[in-house]
């Protein structure tokens, strides 16, 4: 039996140490936000925050997630209103939108160390999530549209 | 179902428009997740001979169907935006949901060609504004008022001179029960709310916190896993196997062997069942299977491409197009080139990988999953499993990408048949590998461009192109040209080069292919347009002004011109390499412009391309600007960083650690144009695909002097 945290709430888990977290999430939780891409750690699409940082949970044991919070895009805000989150809506980044849960997670944490982050900034944080309609551009410009929001959420 | 059940109770049936019956009628959308998309069950509705976009509830609740798939081009938006506009209904107080494979009810739902608004807009007009029309009569009928006195806005008909209004769903009993009008007025393009509006995409926000159900995440009652090892080369027989380590591994049930439909031949497989995927993929892992691949040991690509341009030099091959005396001039002439271009093979590698949900039951069939094309997919199933007519349900999710590979119908007919041998719902998951290794793939085809100038013209142009083809699954051999092989090439050159000839050279090769983004146009707009910037060179034009030489046609001129305007092309500078290419595919044409320079390192890198499309009619212009951003993405991947490759017959790669993809950091920055006329409509999703890459060969030839023809080439290689 393992214990997780799962978006706050604590879940015992029965399942092979070795599953990877990916699995546990998808197929024993129901949380189907979370994508699988490659499952080699290459494509992001199954990024979750563990303990606030951004890993992917495609080679994440769930052993190694014993006892940790892990918060999936499913809890990312409460109200799909993280300034990502309305960023996104506004600029309409996704297509099929299968990468974007990880797109998300990964530029949440990108978002919280750097509030204010450049292009160079953007290329080192979300290289590592593949996106086959080629959404990057957008993607870009809602990070960048987040962090002013941000900003000028923290100014009112 | 409860649903079902009223359903039955209260459609009421209008028949008689355009073709395709109304629906007006109260329906009960399923209390399902947010995400999921709701689908009416026609099966249970089958004594019902109708076609239903729109339906209208008592309380007024307007349910949309889109009728084609969600793969990331838009449908999910556009066509509601068709619908709303004539309808007259706020968007914000819709639903949405995607119908199910019947192409006795919607016409053709495949999504591919970029058709589904060139190929049903017109229908969406007329239908939406018919049952609007029919609401307003209702009204007016209930007023006792006559109907040029009333008007429809925001889900309401509302007399006019009196002000009083009523809401659609205080009118559709009523309404259902008229004749259709024959003709209504559509509104002139002036006048539209919606269309042609840059509106918010209405699945972004169940895209933007896990809501939306794509294939792998639908999950049935009592459904187990699968997952399968199939025959790493086409057409391989199991010889025998041995699942007994397989079947220790914890979670795993099952495991049987099984065939799969690849077009008209089968490949064998063995099958994992479990309840979770990661215990079917372990399960996987511990297999011993014996495989015999007689007969494809052998399959090189270099011997592809040497076979390719053992042909064009050989062999005149089948004709598109011949006039005048190309080979004679040519013969002749002192001022001529003759080149070969090459382009590889390429796997789709949608985000999501294949994956179907499968229900065999002894009278009815149901699947769910990423399925670019339930109405093939509904057909392909009740003949090879021999069910009676209206007894396959096809359920479509959302698709994570697709691209052409979601449109074949192996994975669907898969799924059934491992449903069939163990009774129960299945979920078959592909991993990344099974998805890059197994095909089918576009096709590498190569070319060979010989021309001749004469002060400053084209004086003979031939061109030949080798490759498999995408219709090699209907017989060994071809004796005519098929002309979709010719896709990409704009027509009006035909009629301004006098003496020209277009052929393609059949090769064979058991290689499974097939449509990919864009299809012949992903190839032959490459070589054509390379071509015909060589061309230019060797005639002392430049680029646009030798296509404006040619492409005489009224729009095409237009969008030369809009080209050289957007992009500063009078005015760019020395250290600034431009290239150029237009391309047709899909009664579309773009025309793409990009700068390239070198970096501080001296790598050549992409400034910026901007693009300009001319589609005709249109829906929404930042979905249009999303699929060309994301198309220049696609052919960068294609151009510049990753392909497809086979060693004795096996490919060699496995993932995206060696199947690259382009990334952020990769990402150049494009400005989209689109062309205003009064044009019918044409796709949006494909064409924004073939220019990138002769445009992008030729500007690194402007600024280094290097003439690419080999495609994938390594940008830092340069």
């Amino acid at each position: 039996m393992i214990t997780i945290t799962v978006n706050g709430q604590r879940h015992d888990i029965e399942a092979d140490p070795n599953m990877p977290l990916l699995w546990v999430i998808r197929d024993i939780l129901g949380l189907t936000g979370t994508k699988f891409g490659c499952g080699a750690a290459q494509c992001g699409a199954c990024t979750v925050h563990l303990n606030g940082e951004a890993v992917r949970s495609c080679v994440t044991k769930i052993n190694r997630a014993a006892g940790q919070n892990i918060v999936t895009i499913e809890g990312l805000s409460a109200n799909n209103n993280h300034p990502l989150q309305l960023a996104w809506n506004e600029m309409s980044v996704p297509q099929c939108g299968y990468c974007q849960s990880g797109q998300l997670m990964s530029a949440a944490v990108l978002l919280r160390e750097n509030p204010n982050p450049t292009d160079q900034d953007i290329d080192d944080a979300m290289s590592g999530n593949i996106c086959r309609c080629g959404t990057y551009q957008r993607v870009r410009a809602a990070i960048h549209k987040a962090a002013a929001m941000q900003t000028e959420g923290v100014k009112s | 179902m409860e649903t079902n059940a009223l359903s039955r109770r209260n459609f009421l049936r209008v028949s008689g428009i355009a073709g395709s019956a109304l629906c007006l009628g109260f329906y009960f959308p399923a209390n399902a997740k947010k995400g999921e998309l709701i689908t009416v069950n026609t099966a249970d509705l089958s004594g019902f001979e109708f076609n239903a976009w729109i339906r209208i509830d008592a309380n007024g609740k307007v349910t949309l169907t889109d009728h084609r798939a969600e793969m990331g081009q838009g449908s999910f938006q556009s066509v509601p935006q068709i619908i709303a506009e004539e309808l007259e209904v706020d968007l914000k107080d819709i639903n949405v949901v995607f119908a199910q494979g019947d192409p006795v009810k919607y016409g053709s739902q495949i999504t591919g060609g970029s058709s589904t608004i060139r190929g049903s807009y017109k229908k969406l007009l007329k239908l939406s504004a018919t049952a609007r029309e029919m609401l307003i009569t209702a009204a007016a009928n209930k007023w006792n008022v006559p109907a040029s006195e009333c008007y429809a806005g925001s889900g309401y008909v509302i007399h006019k001179p009196s002000g009083k209004k009523l809401h659609y769903g205080e009118l559709v009993a009523d309404a259902s029960k008229l004749t259709p009008p024959k003709e209504v007025k559509l509104k002139d393009a002036s006048a539209y709310k919606l269309i042609r509006k840059p509106l918010q995409r209405m699945d972004t926000p169940m895209k933007t916190n896990g809501e939306a159900i794509f294939g792998l995440d639908k999950k049935l009652p009592g459904m187990v896993y699968a997952v399968v090892e199939r025959s790493p080369r086409l057409r391989g027989k199991v010889k025998s196997f041995d699942g007994s380590a397989a079947l220790k591994v914890p979670g795993v049930k099952q495991v049987f062997k099984i065939q799969m439909m690849v077009f008209n031949t089968t490949r064998d497989g063995v099958v994992v069942i479990a309840n979770s995927t990661w215990a079917a993929m372990q399960g996987r892992k511990a297999l011993h299977v014996e495989w015999d691949e007689s007969g494809f040991e052998h399959v090189n690509t270099a011997d592809i491409y040497k076979a390719h341009e053992d042909l064009l030099k050989t062999k005149e091959g089948l004709s598109f197009k011949k006039q005048g005396d190309p080979d004679g001039i040519l013969n002749k002439a002192d001022k001529k080139i003759d080149v070969i271009y090459q382009t590889p093979y390429q796997a789709h590698a949608a985000m999501e990988p294949l994956n179907c949900i499968a229900h065999y039951q002894p009278d009815k069939i149901e699947i769910w999953g990423p399925i670019q094309a339930p109405d093939w997919v509904q057909g392909d199933i009740t003949s090879k499993f021999k069910m009676p007519k209206g007894k396959v349900i096809v359920n479509m999710t959302f698709l994570g990408g697709g691209f052409g590979r979601k449109a074949f119908l192996d994975y669907t007919h898969e799924a059934v048949a491992i449903s069939k041998e163990i009774g129960a719902p299945v979920q078959v998951v592909w991993t990344r590998e099974d998805d890059i290794k197994q095909g089918p793939y576009r096709a590498g085809i190569s070319y060979r461009g010989q021309g001749s100038v004469e002060n400053g013209e084209i004086s003979a142009l031939k061109f030949k192109m080798a490759g498999q083809n995408i219709d090699h699954w209907n017989g060994p051999s071809r004796d005519k040209a098929n002309n979709s092989t010719a896709e990409g090439f704009l027509k009006p050159y035909y009629d301004s080069i006098k003496n020209l000839s277009f052929a393609d050279v059949p090769y064979e090769m058991p290689l499974p292919n097939m449509w990919w983004r864009s299809v012949y146009a992903s190839t032959n707009g490459f070589a054509y347009e390379s071509f015909m910037n060589e061309m230019a060179v060797l005639a002392g034009k430049d680029q646009l002004d030798f296509r404006r030489q040619y492409l005489k046609d009224e729009r095409c001129q237009a969008l030369i011109s809009k080209m050289e305007e957007v992009s500063g092309w009078k005015s760019r500078k020395k250290n600034e390499g431009f290239g150029v290419a237009i391309t047709e595919c899909f009664e579309t044409t773009v025309g793409q412009v990009v700068k390239v320079s070198r970096n501080a390192a001296g790598k050549v890198k992409i400034d910026k391309v901007w693009a300009v499309m001319d589609c005709g009619w249109y829906v929404n212009p930042d979905i249009i600007t999303a699929q060309i951003e994301g198309s220049v993405v696609m052919a960068l991947g294609a151009a510049t960083i990753h392909e497809i490759t086979f060693k004795d017959g096996l490919v060699e790669q496995h993932n995206f650690y060696d199947y690259l993809m382009p990334r952020m950091s990769d990402m150049p920055l494009v400005e989209v144009h689109i062309m205003e006329n009064p044009a019918d409509a044409g796709g949006v999703g494909e064409p924004g695909l073939p220019p990138f890459a002769p445009a992008l060969t030729d500007a690194i030839y402007d600024l280094t002097g290097n003439r690419i023809r080999k495609l994938p080439f390594n940008m830092n290689a340069i």
